[in-house]
């Protein structure tokens, strides 16, 4: 087994995702306070979507660490699409 | 083994991470199943739940989410600090993280306080004479950021050890899986929270 190398990431870029994730949860703080309809759904959970992929891929490690945990989790989240899919295709038509 | 004098180390890394990864993927679909639950009953009741979900205070909420993102950047920092070497910084940067999530928690306090005395909380009589809708509304918003705040609690415990480990050198430049472990389990309670904020804050 190779020793492995881990990826010291710079305090630097922790600051700019945090930042990032603030400016995203204003927007979508000012975003939802206006009336869009069924578009407000959509995109506060576009932003949460943006703001988790954020914490995974950096704060997470997914995008330095081995493949094989994105790849997991990956899976993990088809999996849990497609309940929540299979789920309001009930709910929906029934 | 490449290096013959670390063989005597029982140690992996990657398969302790791989561990935790398939922990953190029980506690998503645990929630997840929670959020399927939340999202029906929302689509049976749009009425009630848009009326209750504006009891809400989404100040309170985005303040919240705030001392979550930033506790997520101070404990992933802490692995960044760990990694050179730097005792002082990584204890301090664990410090912040429970330092923020004590306040997050005298927030939650103080926000499940204002709806107990309002007469909202779960089997009360409030709630019965609202209806159907209200009660599950409500029911789901005490079990699921409660939930979340026991995550919380265990969070902030375990950090509490990481700072001691750190502090006795049992973690160190060349030995932080814990720490990165628990790392990964401190970002997972924030990802569960960027999804309770939208949908019972935010989603009026």
């Amino acid at each position: 087994m190779e020793k492995e190398t881990h990826h010291i990431v710079s305090y630097k870029t922790y600051l700019l995702v945090l930042l990032a994730l603030i400016v995203l949860t204003a927007i979508s703080v000012a975003v939802t306070s206006i009336d869009l309809g069924p578009l407000t759904v959509t995109v506060a959970l576009l932003l949460a979507s943006i703001k988790t992929i954020l914490v995974l891929m950096i704060f997470m490690h997914l995008k330095f660490d081995q493949k094989i945990f994105a790849i997991m989790f990956i899976f993990i989240l088809f999996s849990l699409v497609s309940i929540i899919l299979i789920t309001f295709l009930d709910y929906l038509y029934r | 083994m490449e290096n013959a004098h670390s063989t005597h180390e029982h140690r992996d890394d990657t398969a302790t991470k791989t561990g935790m990864w398939l922990f953190i993927f029980t506690e998503l679909l645990l929630f997840g199943g929670l959020f399927i639950v939340y999202s029906v009953y929302r689509y049976l009741h749009p009425t009630a739940f848009h009326l209750a979900a504006e009891e809400l205070d989404v100040v309170v909420g985005t303040i919240n989410t705030m001392i979550l993102l930033i506790s997520s950047a101070t404990i992933a920092m802490s692995i960044t600090a760990i990694q050179k070497g730097s005792k002082k910084t990584t204890l301090m940067l664990l410090g912040a993280t429970i330092f923020l999530a004590l306040v997050f928690m005298v927030n939650k306090y103080v926000e499940w306080g204002v709806k107990f005395e309002k007469g909202l909380y779960p089997g009360s009589f409030t709630l019965a004479e609202l209806g159907h809708g209200d009660t599950l509304f409500w029911g789901l918003y005490f079990f699921m950021t409660g939930l979340h705040a026991i995550h919380i609690l265990i969070g902030i415990i375990i950090i509490g050890f990481m700072m001691y480990y750190v502090w006795k050198e049992s973690i160190t430049a060349d030995n932080f899986a814990f720490l990165e472990n628990s790392g990964l389990y401190w970002h997972l309670v924030d990802i569960v929270w960027i999804f309770l904020f939208p949908l019972f804050y935010l989603l009026t």
